[in-house]
């Protein structure tokens, strides 16, 4: 397994690619040619046009033929484009792909330099650096992973009942876990959505109820996921299913243990309409909640909280669903992929003091006015304030949170629009004075544009200035009893005191609170604004630097419902991709650990970024998960034994690579 | 000023004065512009995000005397990048503003607007440009001379100082407080001095002569 | 052991002589009596600045630099600088010599000339601060011998002591003052123009919009009701009080708020002696109060 020096010989084919006029331009690809068939090892030495074609590939397969060669050196582009179309030339000509090293001469020469002499000879360098190294590769296997077909996909919003469903209906096994005690997410929240002002739950409770009723997709609600271990393909991940204290199979949702309960009235806030409304301690979230399952909150439920409850609860049901003393379940499965859609949280606009959020009565949330005109709503679809009026004016602030760097410095993309729709609705159900103040107007989408043309022509005031504060102090009789909003209208030029009755706050998006717990137990990053992070922003949007696990929608950054519903979408035929190739290949380029010499000392264990090390108790030596290693050296380097080794990065290739760049090639040129 | 029988309706026409049909033409060309003047002032106003102003308007919205000024701080910020310098110098912007730094804190791109007015009025006095009896300059001008020569300034003779220099009309409007702050021993005519006079001018000196010689 | 000393400013010597008396009484009543520093000079306030920037900070910088000299090498010095517009320009010398390189080269060779040197140990607090977070609202309400109870105070704080540096309290909505109030027996009101600028020297110069500055702040007191109004800087009680007459003139209103410095309501809640505090000098009597102190169910005495 471990050679210390070649006692084979060793014939090694060199190729110099031209890549047309990108290096041979500025780099001599002749001299670079005829100077490493000097070196001692090299058979052949070629200099062609273009490596990367089919006939150059060919060259190296016939040569390999032909010439008995046994290690391959390519100079030419980076590893980054053409590493793999050489190894598979390498290993079609008979040979073990990793025993061909490719050297980078056009981004690390060709490019970066202009003077030519001086470039030929730090190509002659590398490529003698190469020669060196290739001399103690080894033969490697890839290793072959099968992928478990069933995939876990964690958060029920739009975006996880999307991706759900199309792997569900490409016959895939799908476990949708969500936090929550019913599916659906912010959208169920919504009243219209825009730009088409189609009502929210008409068109998400068709597919929430597709999602209950598929064959293919287990549905745990009000469940958590609490471990994941594993790796692409072979993930196995524990989730926690919180108690309900209703037997989820028994209940028809008819709700009567509700209307049966000690508490008369509501006496609690109802998270699902923002705080406008009560709720009591056992509730359904709401009428199309799916799973149609009564819930019991063990914060505010008597019995739960003291034990002394007369429990009409359990009597009113004529199925004995009601289980007071349900325990949390744990339920271990094994899936091969995971989608994380996890979705977002608005700010919360009490931070900003000057807005008077929470100080006065009449300053409203994006969300709460959702559920103000919502026809099932608080209010039955009145816009009916705090106070009990009703408005005669509004005026909505667009960049609440966004934009800010007291705040969160980016633009949370949704707002403008969804303070536009806002606008019109209200409008239309209070034909109130509406006033929308902006920054910039961000309408970028399909129909978006003509939306906000539509919504100017119904009359809305659209001013352009960010509001400096929300007060109560007026200065005419007309300012007195409402809240006054100071202002500069930038596109006449002059300062405005608007005042209106209610002021709605369109807060910007944010990651969810415990974003960072979440990433760590499936093992992947955050980027800095706190969304997790996306392997390309621009060409893998879906993908994450972990394998096999994928994000979707707004987790991932701000976006709105046609944007979510495409990087479900986009995640779920990832994950296809990967189950119907049925196995993946991994980089041979893991660390691995010579047991003899292992000390045991476990300083690798915690230093490995990615877990893959871990501690043999027995025989008191540590051992790498291959599957999990990613090559990044760190144990490599940091055990005190040396015991531990990289594949692809032996402590020999490396240094005969370091001593081939040392040895100077200008001795050969000045003889010429 | 008419009495303000607050609450009732008021009418604050947009424009000063009605132009009574008289042209007036507003275009500004490239070549009246100065360029490297929003740099200049950056430097001075250790505001270099002035830059990164996005015309919000919280500085306007949230200044108290904004409704006094015939450009508004968001504007004079925009002028100073664009190199507008005659505009912004003579504007009545840069002498009204009381320093509260409302506008710094409540500004979305951590601009130090306070700063920037305080360098804008620096260049306007270097350059010469306010109108002779603004008593703004003035009262700073005064304030400068007392301090130098004393080291410290009494109230009562800076105050009067200004306004002969500027509207000698307004002592009389003053008098009465005048009598009233003296009756109650509020009013010191001493010369409030520091022991050693030369000393804060050796001091300064050096500081004037060190600016020179960076220039 | 925290060491104090004393930055009276310009101001506190001649219309501002009311908050030089009641804060040396109430700090001398509190056991942490004051002491002045050695041969101050002006710090420059907002005038200097406009003049010469660097000019400015050197005059400041000589004060810090005097007080460490004075307190020689004693680690734990504060000054304490009663005029907000003083406090802000000693604190903003110390963020721009901290931040500036160039800038501390400048003055340490400026003040150098002089004989002086500054090691930027000592810091820089208003007396509000002190009183309520060092000296604590505990000791406060041990020394109070005659509650303020019932009395509604309206906390003024104006601008330069919460902005830009919001090292004790917040920007908009500070409460310092306001507990200091409770703790004293009072009552403050809530109200929105707690930090909004009063015109400062703008009522000297240019009347119109300083006056009106003052005027919004004193109509809003009357409106929520509050009995007077408690100030920390003296050109902000300058312009609320002096010049009550000129706005109720221009304004055609028949206002009379007393306004008052914090120490001087301190002191009328501790006992000490109305010469001792400067209610004498006040233009606006505090008669209300002083009904409430002869007699009556309601006495606060």
């Amino acid at each position: 397994m471990f050679e210390t020096k070649p006692n084979n010989e060793i014939r090694i084919g060199f190729y110099v690619c031209h890549c047309g006029h990108n290096i041979a331009d500025t780099v001599d690809v002749k001299e670079v040619a005829k100077y490493v068939a000097t070196l001692p090892g090299v058979i052949i030495s070629r200099e062609y046009k273009y490596m990367c074609s089919d006939p150059g590939q060919e060259l190296i397969q016939n040569d390999i033929k032909e010439h008995n060669l046994n290690r391959i050196v390519v100079a030419s582009c980076s590893p980054l484009l053409h590493e793999h179309t050489f190894r598979n030339a390498t290993e079609k000509g008979g040979l073990n792909p990793f025993y061909f090293h490719m050297v980078n001469i056009r981004e690390n020469v060709s490019w970066v330099h202009e003077d030519k002499k001086e470039a030929t000879i730090k190509a002659m360098d590398l490529a003698r650096a190469a020669i060196k190294r290739v001399f103690f590769h080894k033969k490697l296997e890839t290793k072959k992973v099968d992928i478990h077909p069933d995939v876990l996909i964690v958060g029920g919003g739009i975006a996880g009942i999307h991706a759900a469903l199309t792997l569900a209906n490409a016959g895939k096994k799908v476990y949708l876990v969500e936090r929550e005690p019913t599916i659906g997410g912010h959208m169920a929240k919504f009243d219209k959505t825009f730009p088409t002002l189609d009502c929210a739950a008409c068109i998400l409770t068709p597919k929430m109820s597709a999602v209950k009723n598929h064959p293919n997709i287990t549905l745990w609600t009000y469940s958590e996921v609490t471990k994941v271990e594993g790796f692409v393909g072979n993930y196995k991940a524990t989730i926690e299913r919180k108690p309900r204290y209703i037997n989820e199979d028994l209940c028809v949702g008819c709700i009567a243990c509700i209307d049966e309960c000690v508490y008369k009235e509501g006496k609690y806030p109802d998270e699902f309409n923002m705080g406008l409304s009560k709720r009591k301690p056992i509730y359904i979230p709401f009428p199309q909640a799916t799973p149609q399952v009564v819930v019991i909150d063990p914060e505010t439920c008597i019995y739960l909280k003291t034990g002394k409850c007369k429990k009409t609860c359990v009597e009113a049901c004529d199925r004995n669903a009601v289980v007071l003393d349900q325990k949390p379940e744990i339920k271990e499965i094994n899936i091969g992929t995971i989608i994380i859609a996890t979705g977002y949280q608005f700010f919360d606009p009490s931070r900003i003091t000057y807005y008077g959020y929470g100080k006065y009565q009449n300053v409203y949330t994006g969300l709460e006015i959702e559920r103000l005109v919502n026809a099932s709503g608080p209010t039955g679809g009145e816009v009916i304030m705090r106070d009990g009026r009703r408005p005669k004016s509004i005026g909505i602030i667009h960049c609440v949170g966004s934009r800010d760097v007291n705040t969160h410095l980016w633009c949370s993309r949704l707002c403008c629009m969804y303070a536009v729709k806002l606008a019109h609705l209200l409008k239309e159900h209070t034909g109130a004075e509406v006033y929308n103040f902006y920054i910039d107007m961000r309408t970028a989408g399909k129909g978006y544009e003509e939306f906000y043309d539509k919504v100017l022509k119904e009359g809305v005031h659209f001013i352009r200035g960010r509001v400096a504060e929300v007060t109560d102090w007026a200065s005419t009789k007309d300012e007195e009893g409402k809240l006054i909003m100071r202002v500069e209208d930038t596109l006449i030029g002059v300062v405005r005191r608007v005042p209106v009755d209610m002021v709605v706050l369109i807060c910007g998006v944010e990651p969810k609170e415990d974003a960072q717990d979440v990433r760590r137990i499936f093992n992947i990053s955050c980027s800095t604004e706190g969304f997790f992070m996306e392997r390309h922003p621009k060409l893998a949007p879906v993908d994450t630097f972990t394998d096999g696990i994928f994000i979707a929608g707004a987790c991932q950054g701000p976006k709105d419902i046609p944007d979510s519903v495409a990087q479900a979408g986009a995640a779920a035929a990832q994950c296809m991709a990967l189950i119907d190739c049925g196995s993946v290949e991994l980089e041979p380029n893991t660390a691995y650990i010579v047991e003899e010499e292992c000390s045991g000392c476990k300083s690798c264990i915690q230093l490995c970024p990615y877990t893959a090390i871990s501690f043999n108790d027995e025989k008191k030596k540590a051992y790498i998960n291959e599957a999990l290693c990613k090559g990044c050296g760190t144990c490599v380097a940091s055990c005190p034994s040396g015991s531990i080794r990289q594949n692809l990065f032996e402590n020999e290739e490396i240094f005969s690579e370091i001593e081939g760049l040392l040895s100077p090639a200008f001795e050969y040129t000045k003889e010429n | 000023m008419k009495p303000d029988s607050s609450y009732t309706r008021r009418s604050t026409p947009l424009q000063p004065e009605p132009l009574k049909g008289k042209i007036f033409k507003r275009i500004k060309y490239e070549s009246e512009l100065e360029r490297g003047f929003g740099q200049k002032i950056a430097k001075m106003a250790y505001g270099e995000n002035l830059f990164s102003c996005i015309q919000c308007g919280t500085c306007s919205g949230t200044c108290p005397v904004s409704q006094y000024m015939d450009f508004t701080p968001r504007k004079i910020i925009m002028m100073v990048r664009e190199g507008f310098s005659e505009d912004a110098l003579n504007s009545l912007t840069i002498w009204l503003c009381a320093s509260c730094y409302s506008c710094t804190v409540d500004c979305p791109k951590n601009i130090q607007i306070t700063n920037v007015m305080y360098a804008l009025k620096r260049e306007a006095i270097e350059r010469g440009i306010y109108p002779k009896k603004f008593p703004i300059p003035i009262l700073s001008r005064e304030f400068f001379k007392q301090v130098r020569k004393f080291g410290r300034n009494s109230e009562t003779r800076l105050v009067i100082n200004m306004y002969l220099k500027s509207n000698p009309f307004n002592m009389l409007k003053m008098a009465k407080m005048g009598i009233k702050l003296l009756k109650t021993g509020r009013m010191s005519l001493k010369q409030e001095m520091i022991k050693d006079r030369t000393h804060l001018s050796k001091m300064i000196d050096k500081i004037k002569q060190l600016n020179e010689e960076e220039k | 052991m925290t060491q104090y000393i004393y930055y009276p400013g310009c101001s506190v010597k001649s219309t501002g002589k009311v908050y030089e008396e009641s804060l040396l009484s109430v700090f001398k009543y509190l056991d942490t009596p004051l002491k002045e520093i050695d041969d101050w000079n002006c710090c420059g306030a907002t005038a200097y600045f406009s003049i010469d920037e660097s000019e400015a900070f050197g005059l400041a910088a000589r004060n810090l630099a005097l007080a460490e000299k004075q307190f020689n090498g004693s680690k734990n010095l504060h000054i304490v600088a009663p005029c907000s517009a003083c406090y802000l320009v000693l604190k903003k010398t110390q963020d721009y010599l901290n931040r500036d390189q160039e800038l501390r080269r400048k003055i340490e060779l400026g003040l150098n000339e002089v004989g002086l040197s500054y090691e930027s140990f000592v810091q820089v607090r208003h007396p509000l601060d002190v009183v309520v977070n060092d000296i604590g609202l505990d000791k406060i309400k041990e020394k109070v011998t005659r509650p303020l109870r019932g009395l509604k105070v309206a906390c003024y704080y104006g601008c330069q002591i919460v902005r830009p540096y919001r090292d004790f309290d917040h920007e908009r909505n500070p409460m310092t003052m306001d507990n200091l109030v409770e703790a004293l027996g009072g009552e403050p009101i809530d109200w929105p123009l707690k930090t909004r600028c009063c015109g400062g020297s703008l009522t000297g110069t240019i009347e119109e919009v300083g006056l009106r500055l003052s005027y919004i702040i004193l109509r809003e007191v009357r409106r929520r009701g509050a009995d007077l109004v408690i100030t920390t800087c003296p050109l902000c009680q300058f312009n609320l009080e002096c010049y009550q007459e000129r706005i109720n003139k221009d304004f055609n209103e028949s206002l009379e708020i007393p306004i008052i410095y914090f120490t001087q309501l301190m002191g009328l809640a501790f006992g000490i002696s109305d010469k001792e505090i400067g209610i004498h000098r006040l233009f606006i009597p505090i008669t209300k109060l002083a009904k409430l102190r002869k007699g009556g169910e309601n006495v606060y005495v």
